[in-house]
């Protein structure tokens, strides 16, 4: 069975804005969704910046016992869930036992683990809450979804790190294209701005410390100096091609690759000569089907770390060749929302379909002094109009994980 | 403020109803307090009290917490 899978509904909760047609305006202008970290006090952090969601108000999305025992991760992947499953309007039209969800999360509930935490150090183990676990472990963003929309189909979580958003997507087309549903509800939720998940990352040296929001999240530019931590949640409705045809769905793309891979080489540390990235982004070249010639977008990992933007430049080459890669339309949006760890391949996704429908390409921001090592078009400050036969978003996790998704205009 | 009071008070809040739509009768089940809530709410309550008060499967109703309180209290 090889079936057509496509884009029915979009939904998206990022430091640049709520909702997706917000979002991509957003994105198009090239806000900077970077800013003070206040989910903390961060006066005793080195980095005293992230994407923070402002303005979320999860009784908006959500009854008043369900938001009070979720965390916000679970809170962004309901809110966006919301959208996208509305737009898609499937609800009502799909046998239950057809419908699946397929979400992706580095960490799961990170508020409510150092939370806890808190109390059984401050308070002894009484203290600690009951929904401690239900509300932290990371698969309940996805449990959550399928009790909200009473799907009973297969409810998987994806925890590949910052390619999880992509796994979770990528995983799900292969489930519709080989039969094991008709409608799964993807992508990615994070909540990770916490004092302890700033502090570990900081203690990495993975995070950037500027005070300056506007030369913090600096991909391919020489002065970059780490990631910007952020949250949010994109969410995708995907949906067996002939059906959603058939029920006059709203078509947004198609799905037609997925690539994944392993570095096998470090735990955090990227492959340094791109092969392990290059595998992912080889796959859902082929899978998609691409030939030399075509007119192709990549939505870049582009985290602003050292590391990550040479080896992925490099990838990049390998897996399209030297000659096509230098005729690839790059951008790393993470320069306007920072990275949002596992929800991040999921928005990124999203920007592909936004691309494609509205032949604009959103810019890499901050991009001032292009590092002589990352030497491809990518899309500097300014957005760029441009129509495309393909858009691929690339995302790679620590653990070595490296995901690619590919996406068409559904003709 | 009695046991009730307390009880009523820290319910309507968690479930977001008016305390007056809680009686000592009141099945939690009807509320949408399911286990992990009563154990939750009498975390809260012991915090207040400064009593230990054991989770056990007979609560069904407000009522029954009130007894579990008041026992407590006694014990404690």
């Amino acid at each position: 069975m090889n079936r057509r899978v496509v884009i029915t509904g979009m939904g998206a909760v990022t430091p640049v804005g709520i909702g997706v047609e917000t979002f991509w305006k957003n994105l198009l202008a090239g806000k900077c969704g970077i800013g003070p970290i206040t989910r903390f006090d961060p006066t005793n952090s080195r980095s005293s910046l992230a994407g923070e969601v402002s303005d979320f108000d999860p009784l908006q999305y959500q009854d008043f016992k369900t938001a009070s025992h979720t965390d916000r991760c679970g809170q962004f992947a309901l809110a966006a869930a919301e959208e996208a499953v509305s737009q898609s309007g499937v609800v009502g039209t799909v046998d239950p036992e057809r419908a699946a969800v397929y979400l992706g999360t580095g960490i799961g509930g990170f508020e409510t683990t150092e939370a806890n935490c808190r109390k059984l150090v401050e308070k002894g183990p009484r203290r600690v809450s009951p929904y401690f676990i239900p509300m932290m472990i990371a698969n309940m963003p996805a449990g959550s979804i399928a009790i909200k929309y009473g799907f009973q189909g297969q409810a998987i979580p994806s925890v590949t790190a910052c390619a999880s958003g992509s796994n979770a997507i990528g995983e799900a087309v292969r489930a519709i294209r080989h039969g094991y549903a008709d409608v799964i509800v993807t992508g990615g939720a994070e909540a990770p701005i916490t004092e302890v998940g700033v502090a570990g990352f900081n203690s990495m040296k993975a995070l950037c410390t500027s005070e300056d929001p506007n030369a913090a999240s600096m991909p391919f530019d020489k002065r970059r100096c780490g990631f910007v931590i952020a949250e949010g949640a994109g969410i995708l409705v995907l949906e067996e091609y002939e059906r959603a045809v058939k029920r006059g769905a709203p078509i947004l793309g198609e799905l037609v690759g997925y690539g994944t891979s392993c570095d096998a080489y470090h735990m955090t540390a990227p492959k340094p000569d791109g092969t392990g990235a290059a595998l992912a982004v080889r796959q859902a070249l082929q899978e998609a089907n691409w030939r030399p010639g075509e007119r192709v977008y990549c939505n870049a990992h582009g985290t602003s770390t050292s590391l990550n933007d040479a080896a992925e430049t490099k990838a990049i080459k390998i897996a399209f060749g030297e000659e096509e890669a230098r005729k690839v339309v790059i951008s790393s949006t993470k320069s306007e929302t920072g990275h949002m760890l596992g929800a991040a391949g999921a928005v990124e996704a999203i920007v592909c379909a936004m691309t494609l429908r509205d032949k604009i390409v959103p810019p890499t921001i901050n991009l001032l002094e292009q590092d002589p090592e990352c030497d491809l078009d990518y899309t500097p400050n300014k957005a760029r109009e441009g129509e495309f036969d393909l858009a691929i978003s690339n995302s790679f996790g620590f653990g070595g994980h490296n995901a690619c998704v590919a996406i068409r205009p559904c003709k | 403020m009695d046991t009730f009071q307390l009880v009523q008070r820290a319910l309507a809040k968690r479930v977001g109803v008016e305390p007056s739509e809680i009686a000592p009768e009141t099945e939690l089940m009807t509320l949408g307090v399911d286990s992990l809530d009563s154990a939750e709410l009498l975390m809260e309550l012991e915090e207040v009290l400064g009593v230990e008060i054991e989770v056990t499967s007979k609560i069904k109703t407000v009522k029954d917490i009130v007894v579990e309180i008041d026992q407590a209290c006694k014990d404690g």
